[in-house]
């Protein structure tokens, strides 16, 4: 099992599928002599030329658009975002057709898109580079919303991606590509809407996605050190979203802190807790905390940026509330 | 259109009876006449309409019980359509939150023709707090919520408390057949009428839950006594002062000064309510009910006279009116009428502490070196011992007995600050 950066893995995914199906082609700002913002797409372009992966201007709405008629047409774009904060520009291509082209057509053709690059806040890019899109799209029927915390999360729901007919918002977090985990040898792939448990545990569940993953299991170990078993759910996929696991894991704790890095109201945690309420009502035993990001535009002084998104004591302050050990 | 629905007399109430309905479909109705008398687990009363109208639907047939908050009938404004004879069907009435007692709820469906329509949807007001699984395991395991203590945020019931009072009740030893008794001195068994029976469970719970203590003080009652000839001289006789509305006037002062005799013990707060409402112990023909005067703090002693006697009065003919029976935050309980000269009562939760008062007698007492006759009353506080404490308790009390012993106060406004000592 190899250990692979988190920005590896995507790549590996990319030139996984550009190797096996000569439809697939990539298509973005800077992707190519730049080699990517985020080097996602380092040395692609010598290794699969300009038709395959194209520098496009800085138009969203035209190249998004351009995409989507190439999955129409029967090519299997990837369209590399600068940062998922730039989408909004193609807001409508994204929202108005691939997502309903499917449906205008009574199902005649679909468009397999994914469009993928960094989400998110926690590297100093200021309130219009750090913002978290996930439930602008996620709202939306017709598109798939995946969010990998992990190199193996990466790679697999990427895979699953590309060989999908449904556009997919696939949302990387600028602060993960640098780290590091195993990827497996195998196929690797993970079917989307089901989520993992991360770390399991008896006393309160923790809902994450993203990087938030990485911030609730620290907090899972802290609450550790208290004698408090949390169990981590990392949720992978947002639409579809894993409904099952969350009641099940909730129908053990009786518990449930949910997290996430953007702004809290109609956030991804409301539909997450409100989830947990319908399948799980009988069985909590308190209300389902809420942890998320400062509802401000995001600042750009570090420190800042740093109070204006969720941290390990949060959570377990959280954790500590839905247990009612608060000031214990 | 509206619907009349089954009032919430009483924090522990969760369902009343309808025992008879006073006007009948198609009546018309006065703001303030009663239309039904309804009974509960402590008092029968008479629901009254809350305006002008026609009473144009009944939908609880008499002797039926039903949750509080189910609507039990349709009452028309002047000028509106009544509705279809046929109503249309809807759901049935809710269980509270906080009776969690589906089985009351079922019962009461079965037995009450389908609501014309929806029934509120918020909880009532003194609803018992519990978790969805507390509740889902109490259930379960049939524990009332109300007989659980809950530990949780504003005394919200948690699983952990649900499960304390199934493992409390696995530890108790099952309860041993009593030996039969021969039939000669079996004598007769009275079955528990619903006031007894709540006054037995809520008495028991209080004495199993609260850890009380008691103060007791002997007040010189002379002056309080002479004031009260001075001010019977010249009070028509419905608002003739009794030894009774003395005393409450003094505790409503003192609770002002004391707020955590006012209070409530909640789980993780005391809570302080905003007015001095005093229930007063009510002798009546089925047990005890403890009807309740409102912001006693705040009306002079004859109004209070007036209004406790009025009270009284309901409450010895069973015609309590709802209001009367809510929002009490202190007891006084007077048993001097009966020649008992100290007694110590119990709390009635969630009231953090009730005065028990007995009769004013002539007592010997020792002043400056010799023996005098003064009328002595003894007052025993009951306390939570949760929300006070001894001292303050002591503090309390103490000036109970100063404001009877020098009752100009009793009598006199002077707003709260501008007194001293």
């Amino acid at each position: 099992m190899p250990e692979l950066t988190y920005r590896d893995a995507i790549r590996a995914a990319l030139i996984d599928a550009m190797e096996r199906d000569p439809t697939v082609l990539l298509l973005g700002e800077d992707i190519g002599l730049y080699q990517g913002t985020f080097r996602v797409t380092a040395d692609l372009l010598a290794r699969f030329g300009p038709r395959r992966v194209i520098d496009t201007p800085i138009s969203e709405e035209g190249f998004v658009g351009a995409a989507i008629g190439m999955a129409l047409l029967g090519l299997r774009p990837v369209v590399e975002v600068m940062t998922w904060n730039f989408s909004l520009l193609a807001f409508d291509q994204i929202v108005n057709n691939a997502a309903k082209v499917r449906y205008f057509s009574g199902g005649q053709v679909d468009v397999p898109l994914v469009i993928r690059g960094p989400n998110g806040a926690g590297v100093q890019l200021s309130a219009q580079h750090s913002q978290s899109v996930e439930v602008f799209y996620a709202h939306v029927p017709g598109l798939r919303v995946v969010a990998p915390a992990t190199p193996a999360d990466a790679w697999g729901l990427l895979r699953t991606a590309l060989r999908g007919r449904d556009p997919v918002i696939f949302l990387e977090n600028a602060a993960l590509y640098g780290t590091k985990g195993p990827v497996p040898d195998g196929d690797g792939a993970l079917p989307f809407g089901r989520a993992e448990v991360a770390r399991p545990g008896r006393d309160v569940t923790i809902v994450a996605y993203s990087r938030m993953l990485l911030v609730a299991l620290e907090a899972a170990r802290q609450l550790a050190d208290e004698g408090i078993d949390a169990e981590v759910i990392n949720l992978r996929s947002l639409r579809p979203l894993d409904g099952e696991t969350l009641v099940r894991s909730v129908a053990k704790t009786h518990r449930a802190v949910v997290v996430q890095e953007q702004w809290k109201p109609f956030g991804a945690a409301a539909e997450i807790a409100a989830t947990i309420y319908e399948g799980a009502f009988d069985l909590l035993d308190a209300p389902v905390e809420r942890v998320t990001g400062a509802d401000v535009p995001m600042p750009y002084a570090r420190e800042l940026e740093l109070l204006a998104i969720p941290h390990e004591a949060d959570i377990v302050a959280a954790a500590r509330r839905v247990l009612y050990r608060e000031g214990r | 259109m509206a619907e009349v629905i089954m009032p919430k007399m009483g924090d522990a109430m969760t369902e009343g009876k309808v025992l008879r309905w006073l006007k009948q479909p198609g009546d018309p109705v006065r703001k303030g006449e009663p239309i039904a008398e309804i009974e509960t687990d402590k008092v029968n009363v008479e629901l009254e309409a809350e305006w002008d109208g026609v009473l144009s639907r009944v939908l609880v047939a008499p002797g039926s019980a039903v949750p509080v908050g189910a609507p039990i009938a349709i009452l028309t404004r002047p000028g509106e359509a009544a509705p279809a004879a046929e109503a249309p069907p809807s759901r049935a009435p809710e269980t509270p939150a906080g009776t969690g007692a589906p089985a009351a709820a079922a019962t009461a469906q079965a037995a009450a023709p389908p609501p014309a329509s929806a029934p509120p949807a918020a909880p009532p007001a003194g609803a018992v707090r519990a978790s969805p699984l507390a509740r889902r395991l109490a259930a379960e395991h049939g524990i009332p919520l109300e007989t659980i203590r809950g530990s949780g945020p504003e005394g919200r019931i948690t699983k952990e408390d649900v499960e304390a009072a199934i493992a409390a009740r696995a530890a108790r030893p099952a309860p041993t057949p009593a030996p039969a008794m021969p039939p000669a001195a079996a004598g007769r068994e009275v079955p528990l009428s619903r006031m007894r029976a709540t006054i037995a469970r809520r008495m028991t719970e209080s004495k199993q839950q609260v850890p009380h203590f008691y103060v007791t003080m002997a007040i010189a009652m002379d002056a309080a006594l002479d004031l009260r000839r001075q001010l019977n001289d010249r009070l028509p006789e419905a608002a003739k002062v009794t030894v009774n509305d003395l005393v409450v006037r003094a505790a409503a002062l003192a609770l002002r000064r004391y707020p955590n005799l006012n209070a409530s013990f909640a789980g993780d707060v005391i809570r302080h309510p905003a007015a001095v409402n005093i229930s007063i112990a009510v002798p009546v023909a089925e047990g005890l009910v403890s009807p309740v005067l409102h912001d006693v703090d705040r009306k002079p002693l004859w109004v209070i006279a007036h209004e406790s006697k009025a009270l009284i009065e309901r409450a010895r003919a069973g015609h309590l009116r709802p209001d009367d029976l809510v929002g009490g935050t202190f007891t006084v309980s007077n048993l001097g009428p009966y020649g008992v000269e100290a007694f110590a009562a119990i709390v009635n939760p969630p009231q953090a502490a009730i005065l028990a008062v007995g009769a004013a007698t002539p007592t010997p007492v020792v002043r400056d070196g010799t023996v005098q006759v003064a009328t002595v009353m003894h007052a025993t506080l009951s306390a939570d011992h949760r929300v006070t404490d001894g001292a303050e308790a002591a503090q309390f009390l103490g000036e109970i007995r100063r404001l009877l012993e020098a009752p100009v106060w009793l009598v006199t406004e002077i707003p709260e600050g501008e007194r001293t000592g």
